[in-house]
């Protein structure tokens, strides 16, 4: 098929099979290798893409039902040097250590924020919880969805 | 917010004194090193330090002062390569992508038992996607025997099993090639459960005696251990005759009975590499915990010179012990690229990582602890089977040989095959299923004894770290309030309960790194070790700007690539312990020789000069200074480069003080609650209290510690690799059924360090991977105990089994 989206703002054609997975139209096509393979099967959320600003698994996403829609991947969030205000809060609390779960975890602290701009702790951790971090770093990642909340308020009017 | 991020040095130390420069340094290792005696701080910071004398190469850095008088050395930092991970930017291996490159497949056994009859790859071949096709003669991760390795074929001997692959243009037709070729079994009774398999008729797995090479997954078990069936060992320590006379004079005994199951490594990388083969030089981007390590491992198999290999690994996803050397993986990638003539990426899929690239053994075992009325152990013995499928290694005796003072300590460990796929080191090999029995163990004496289980360490454990850590987290959970076991009313609970941790402090001499400063005053630290993810690039950095005066950030760390000086393994927290000192000694020589080029401009001699705050400047006139960069332009030379080395740990004429005392461990507490409606555990709080030697990143070593604490209760609650035992095949390879601890079963951690001198190195800094996890299954186990008054002694700690502890025990008052 060939679909219209629009990646990071820029509109792309891509011509492929209507089911192959978005993962791999992002990471094989455009090298947006950012978003990353986990399970294949939406059970770690490496895979999180934002789809018209929600977030969405990419690997059981098939191109067909993105056609159209506004893509926004890890590569798309920084203004030029400016990070961010989450990806900074990330840096801040070190909410990594080998980083691979990182761009799923910001992307869905973007669309967690833009739903409930106040979470409690417990939003925080429900809204975290469809990620998987085997190294485990989920403290820090808590503490800086705590910073990145706080730094949006300071920002907005 | 969980996590205390306060006190990260205890209380001041007094007593040490500013670094003294040392002599020139030799031009060559040829000649004998000459030594220097130097002064070191030796003690826990905030307890007691001492000074002591080392006798050290000529070659070392002047010693460091404890943390609290460092500028950047023990001060939290957060990640150098922060940006690059939170951006994207961070290349993994499968981020690699090369012009012309193909996508591999594995072709996996379908069968739990068999030889291979025939192989026939004739409609794979003819495939219009098809590129390549590499079958291979052996199960290079799993133990084999002699006989076999005549054979053109690997034995299939477990479902999943790699037995080739196959490369196209694309992942999607590399997937439908492997499916095409077609493999003839003639298929033999097989056994999945290790109590099946110990009988004496079960299906034999290994005809002769087995060897898991070494190079496989980073470990097997010990070599040339007699085999009957399909039990390989017991490998014994200690007398057991000695033992059993020393049990006649105890006053108390326990005797308790564990099980612990196979956990699978789920980093959420999958093991896999891109294998680039040209004529003159094989390239290879792998997620590996060893460059160098794949590097000798194809050298060896492609009978190419070390050099001829470069394995490069910037970054990557987590390994936890599973990804050392090349893997079947990494050897059919060569190969294929080799035959295609083009680079080719092979990464595995979830359900390939949790069959055929490594598991932690499961284990059964019966601990008998034998003690004086006053606590004192007069005999300990441990029988432990597990299984480490068709690899070897499934031991589990370190904690008890190792933690506590015993005079007749006696273990043996067998392992069992079983036809599912090979263990490979996993994050403290043995001592998390060692420690789940062992603290339990101690607990259970207290109980008899009428004796805190803290009062009863203090008697036993002759280490001075971990003395201080039970007092700073007895303080922090609040032990004193702890209430007897199963006192709580209601249907819900809860409990307190301690474990300890025991790891051994490694040091790999085979590391080594380059430090470089240059006119522009740019500052660069090369070595082949990898971040893996424990953030060793932050505290590379920290000790190259801590000796240069330097931020940090102003360091450019680049690692993970054999065209480097040969770096450590990152494995059995080995690697801060190896490479640490290195960094500390290659930036004060380069130091030194940066000095030498600048002092003219400053009208001084080199040894008059200081380096701080990002400045050069006189000690006797600090004012007359320049920035490091105005600095760096007076050189007389673009750039000036040192190369740093491992020497051995210093020797200290007073030694290990008692068992146990040498190591690296923590003490943990934690605080459950217990549903006894539904037998649902909930770890509510966790005190983990550690030592790394000198911490270097107190940020990086809680992260650490905060990891080993939360995967520890995912082990301890949820994780299990389920076989089916009619077909063996396993039913949860993926990340839904084999359930991983996420941020709902997060506890509160209240992680505290220590900062323990030994006067080792020039760093004194030690990893803290393994430790942190040893304790924490035991530590719930106990704190369970503590909170309904019935000991589960197998993990994991499902509801079920809670609710059948709960039953029985009912029963039995009944």
């Amino acid at each position: 098929m060939d679909a219209q989206l629009t990646i990071n703002g820029k509109p792309t054609n891509i011509s492929s099979d209507a089911k192959r997975p978005l993962l791999d139209v992002l990471r094989e096509d455009l090298h947006l290798t950012g978003t990353k393979y986990g399970c294949g099967e939406s059970a770690c959320g490496a895979c999180t893409v934002l789809v018209d600003g929600s977030p969405m698994f990419s690997c059981q996403t098939k191109l067909a039902e993105v056609d159209g829609k506004s893509i926004t991947t890890i590569e798309g969030i920084a203004h030029g040097d400016q990070l961010h205000p989450v990806q900074q809060a990330f840096c801040d609390q070190a909410a990594y250590q080998c980083g691979y779960c990182t761009p799923g975890m910001i992307l869905s602290t973007i669309a967690l924020l833009e739903k409930t701009p106040n979470p409690t702790r417990d939003d925080i951790i429900k809204g975290m919880n469809p990620h998987l971090c085997r190294c485990c770093t989920y403290p820090r990642i808590v503490a800086a969805v705590e910073q990145a909340a706080k730094s949006a308020k300071a920002v907005s009017p | 917010m969980a996590e205390k991020t306060t006190t990260e040095a205890p209380a001041a130390a007094p007593t040490e004194k500013p670094p003294v420069p040392q002599a020139a340094l030799p031009k060559n290792g040829a000649e004998k090193p000459k030594t220097d005696t130097q002064t070191y701080p030796v003690g826990i910071a905030g307890v007691k330090i001492e000074e002591e004398e080392r006798k050290v190469p000529a070659t070392e850095a002047p010693p460091l002062p404890i943390n609290e008088k460092l500028a950047v050395i023990g001060k939290p930092t957060p990640r150098v390569d922060g940006r690059a991970k939170v951006t994207g930017a961070a290349k993994y291996s499968a981020d690699i992508n090369l012009p012309g490159m193909l996508f591999a497949k594995l072709i996996t056994s379908t069968v739990p038992h068999a030889i291979i009859k025939s192989i026939d790859t004739s409609a794979a071949e003819k495939h219009p996607a098809f590129r390549a096709i590499h079958m291979l003669d052996r199960d290079r991760s799993a133990a084999q025997t002699e006989e076999e390795k005549k054979d053109n074929w690997p034995r299939v001997r477990y479902v999943g099993q790699p037995l080739g692959a196959v490369c196209a243009p694309t992942q999607a037709h590399a997937d439908d090639i492997a499916r095409l070729v077609k493999i003839t079994y003639e298929q033999k009774p097989f056994v999945v459960d290790p109590d099946k398999a110990k009988e004496p008729n079960a299906p034999i797995i290994f005809q002769g005696n087995a060897e898991q090479a070494g190079t496989a997954g980073g470990g097997g078990g010990p070599k040339d251990v007699k085999q009957n069936g399909n039990v390989r060992g017991p490998v014994a320590k200690g007398e057991a005759d000695k033992a059993e006379i020393a049990f006649n004079s105890a006053d108390v005994t326990v005797e308790l009975d564990f099980r612990t199951q196979v956990q699978t490594h789920c980093a959420l990388e999958t093991h896999g590499l891109v294998a680039d083969w040209k004529p003159d030089m094989l390239t290879v981007w792998a997620s590996t915990q060893g460059t160098s390590s794949v590097r000798d491992e194809l050298a060896a198999v492609f009978n190419l010179k070390k050099s001829q290999v470069r394995v490069i690994t910037e970054y990557m996803g987590g390994g936890f012990g599973a990804k050392f050397g090349a893997g079947n993986y990494g050897v059919l990638a060569t190969h294929l690229s080799k035959k295609a003539n083009a680079p080719v990426r092979l990464m595995l899929d979830r359900r390939e990582e949790h069959l055929c690239v490594g598991n932690r053994p499961s284990s059964i075992q019966k601990l008998k602890i034998g003690a004086k009325k006053d606590g004192t152990l007069v005999a300990m013995r441990l029988q432990s089977y597990g299984t480490a499928g068709v690899g070897t290694g499934a031991g589990a005796s370190g904690p008890t040989q190792n933690l506590y003072t015993c005079p007749a300590i006696y273990t043996e460990d067998s392992d069992v095959f079983t036809n599912a796929g090979p263990s490979s080191a996993f994050r403290a090999p043995g001592h998390p299923q060692g420690a789940f029995s062992l603290e339990q163990g101690i607990d259970s004496l207290a109980e008899k004894l009428k004796m805190d289980p803290l009062a009863l360490r203090d008697k036993i454990d002759d280490s001075e770290a971990r003395r201080e850590e039970r007092r700073i987290g007895a303080e922090r959970i609040g032990w004193k309030d702890r209430k007897p076991a199963g006192s709580d009313a209601g249907p819900i609970k809860r409990g307190i309960g301690v474990a300890q941790a025991i790891w051994y402090r490694i040091m790999n001499r085979d590391s080594h790194c380059d430090v470089r400063i240059t006119q522009d005053g740019s500052v660069e630290f090369l070595s082949g070790v990898q971040d893996i993810g424990t953030g060793i690039r932050t505290a590379l950095a920290q000790i190259v700007a801590e000796t240069l005066g330097l931020k940090p950030t102003d360091i450019t760390v680049k690692i993970g690539d054999t065209n480097y000086p040969q770096g450590p393994n990152s494995g059995g927290s080995v690697t801060t312990n190896s490479i640490s000192p290195v960094a500390r000694n290659a930036a004060w020589a380069a130091r030194e020789q940066f000095l030498g080029q600048v002092a003219p401009a400053l009208g001084v001699s080199a040894d008059e000069l200081e380096m701080a705050d990002g400045r050069v400047f006189p000690k006797n006139n600090p004012n007359q200074s320049l920035t490091f960069k105005q600095a760096a332009k007076k050189m007389k030379v673009e750039q000036v480069a040192a190369r740093g080395d491992r020497s051995d740990d210093y020797e200290s004429k007073k030694g290990p003080r008692g068992k146990g005392a040498g190591g690296l461990g923590g003490v943990q507490f934690c605080q459950v609650a217990v549903d006894t409606s539904t037998g649902h555990i909930k770890v509510e709080k966790v005190v983990a209290v550690h030592d790394c030697g000198r911490p270097i990143n107190p940020m990086g070593v809680k992260s650490q510690v905060n990891g080993g604490v939360i995967q520890g209760i995912s082990y301890a609650l949820f994780e299990n690799r389920i076989l089916d035992r009619n077909t063996g095949v396993m039913v949860n390879t993926n990340l839904e059924q084999y359930k991983i601890a996420g941020s709902r079963e997060m506890p509160e951690i209240d992680a505290q360090l220590i900062e323990q001198y030994w006067g080792k190195s020039s760093t004194d800094a030690a990893g803290i991977g393994e430790p942190a996890t040893v304790a924490t299954a035991a530590c719930v186990a106990n704190a369970v105990y503590n909170a309904i008054g019935v000991r589960i002694t197998q993990i994991p700690m499902t509801p079920a089994v809670v609710l059948e502890a709960l039953a029985s025990k009912q029963k039995a008052s009944a």
